[in-house]
């Protein structure tokens, strides 16, 4: 136990980090993921068909993959991110927001065409429908499959540990090969710190979905 | 009918399974660039590893797959090559098993320890440096060669990298978990560390300016600036000493003695030099250095 005393900082701060990279990749792919909907469901083609083509490629595409191209491939054209966990941040939420967008979509589907009919006939516009008639009811029945992008997300941001951010994968290999006799131990405190972001989560998730379930 | 339908299917499967795995196995016996001298009049005292491992007529040795010039897999025959894999076979070689008879598994640094406890693997040879930690759980024959810890610049030094004292206030890059990552932490805390998962994306950053230097053994730097010999140069000034040693299992004093036994033979007869040529001697271009001394503990 002396050794999880010893090492309390590092942990501390490599199970902040996947927090932070999860919480700010969540935030950023929600709002993302929600513009790419709305663009989905717009009146305007091309709009429609840029959302399509971006979920489908990024949807597709490993995660690896997409970290590799903006830590290594945007040298290229001469871009480059502050630091290494804003490229991480910028991957996680990228990826995302593909899957925020299509379970979302998923939820418009199951509103009843009638209620965006009975918005527009009393004279709401594109905008107005799908923010206070639409969205608001489509959130309501995709609190489930968000719940499972989020926790998907929260252990996606272990990837970053291989892209020069120090979360609790990276900590991990770190304190296993400087700790050959404390593999088991290690392992067990890794695993607890994902737990107690996973854990929580999906209790929560549970929570807002009673709360906000649509009774019909 | 449907089911000797799917009995059907289930024949062509095994048919096609039967297959792969001859296939395999061809592919197995063509690869035998056996280099070392098999003994095969050899005895050994009854109940030690030894005389298991003889009397089986097979071993299996862990060793990196993507280490240039030390443990390096060749896609073509499957096989790994390196000076970590001519030591690995001159073992063998002592214990009376043919090169071909060796099962190559590959270990990395975060599952050798576990492989060697739970018999997965019967030795490690893989540039496996001896310390402490690692010694209450395993056991090192060896060493069979000293690394140090060098730096690599971009091609022409611009940062005036000489030693590790100059990499305060730098950006400097290696492998997270490694030794030499730690080394900086705990001794040059002034230098500002990236690391990464493998050293190959610290050669990016370095080539395209995101770090001033990669810091690692001075062998793997060796393999990356023989890789691109006009983007990068080794500093070339060793600061650490990383003795390389072959792990075992804890307690078998009697298969360590032998080991150790067998590396000061390939010292004195020339096999170590030999092997050093013809694998990690080619890639840094240079002559056999002095063999360290075996440390019996």
């Amino acid at each position: 136990m002396s050794f999880l005393a010893d090492n309390f900082p590092l942990l501390r701060d490599a199970f902040l980090t996947t927090l932070a990279l999860a919480v700010t990749s969540g935030i950023c792919a929600l709002v993302l993921g929600t513009l790419l909907t709305a663009m989905r469901v717009s009146p305007v083609a091309p709009l429609r068909a840029a959302a399509t083509f971006y979920v489908e490629v990024f949807r597709n595409t490993p995660l690896t993959v997409v970290f590799f191209f903006l830590a290594f491939g945007i040298v290229e054209i001469d871009l480059q991110f502050p630091s290494r966990f804003i490229s991480a941040v910028a991957a996680l939420s990228l990826y995302t927001a593909a899957f925020v967008s299509e379970a979302l979509r998923s939820g418009i589907n199951s509103v009843p065409s009638g209620q965006a009919e009975a918005a527009r006939a009393l004279g709401l516009d594109f905008r107005q429908t799908l923010g206070t008639i639409v969205l608001p009811q489509a959130f309501r029945t995709v609190v489930p499959p968000l719940g499972n992008v989020w926790i998907a997300l929260a252990k996606n941001t272990s990837i970053a540990a291989g892209f020069a951010v120090t979360d609790l994968t990276a900590t991990l290999q770190r304190l296993a090969n400087q700790n050959a006799d404390q593999l088991l131990v290690v392992f067990m405190a890794i695993v607890v710190a994902y737990l107690i972001i996973t854990l929580p989560s999906a209790w929560l998730i549970g929570v807002i979905e009673r709360r906000t379930a649509i009774l019909r | 009918m449907r089911i000797t339908r799917y009995a059907a299917t289930l024949a062509v499967l095994g048919l096609a399974l039967a297959g792969c795995s001859s296939e395999a196995g061809n592919q197995a016996a063509e690869s035998s660039g056996s280099t070392a001298a098999v003994d095969t009049e050899v005895q050994f005292d009854a109940g030690t590893t030894m005389a298991r491992l003889n009397e089986a007529g097979a071993i299996t040795i862990g060793t990196k797959f993507d280490q240039p010039g030390f443990g390096l897999l060749n896609p073509r025959t499957q096989e790994p090559e390196g000076f970590d894999v001519e030591i690995g076979k001159l073992v063998a070689a002592k214990l009376g098993i043919d090169a071909d008879k060796i099962t190559w598994t590959e270990t990395v640094s975060a599952n050798r320890e576990p492989f060697i406890q739970n018999g997965q693997v019967d030795i490690v040879v893989a540039t496996y440096t001896i310390n402490d930690t690692r010694k209450q759980v395993v056991d090192f024959a060896g060493p069979y060669y000293e690394a140090g810890q060098d730096i690599m610049v971009a091609k022409g030094n611009p940062e005036n990298i000489a030693g590790p004292d100059d990499l305060a206030g730098k950006t400097v890059c290696s492998v997270e978990g490694s030794t030499p990552a730690q080394n900086i932490r705990d001794n040059y805390p002034q230098a500002q560390l990236t690391t990464y998962d493998v050293y190959s994306k610290c050669a990016d950053d370095l080539r395209n300016g995101n770090v001033q230097a990669v810091t690692t053994d001075n062998v793997i730097l060796t393999g990356l600036v023989a890789g691109s010999p006009d983007a990068f140069e080794l500093v070339g000034k060793p600061f650490t000493k990383e003795p390389y040693g072959i792990g075992l299992k804890k307690g078998d004093d009697q298969f360590r003695s032998f080991i150790n036994d067998v590396l000061e033979e390939s010292f004195q007869d020339g096999a170590w030099a030999e092997a050093w040529d013809r694998t990690a001697g080619k890639i840094t271009g240079t002559e056999a250095p002095e063999p360290p001394k075996v440390n019996r503990y």
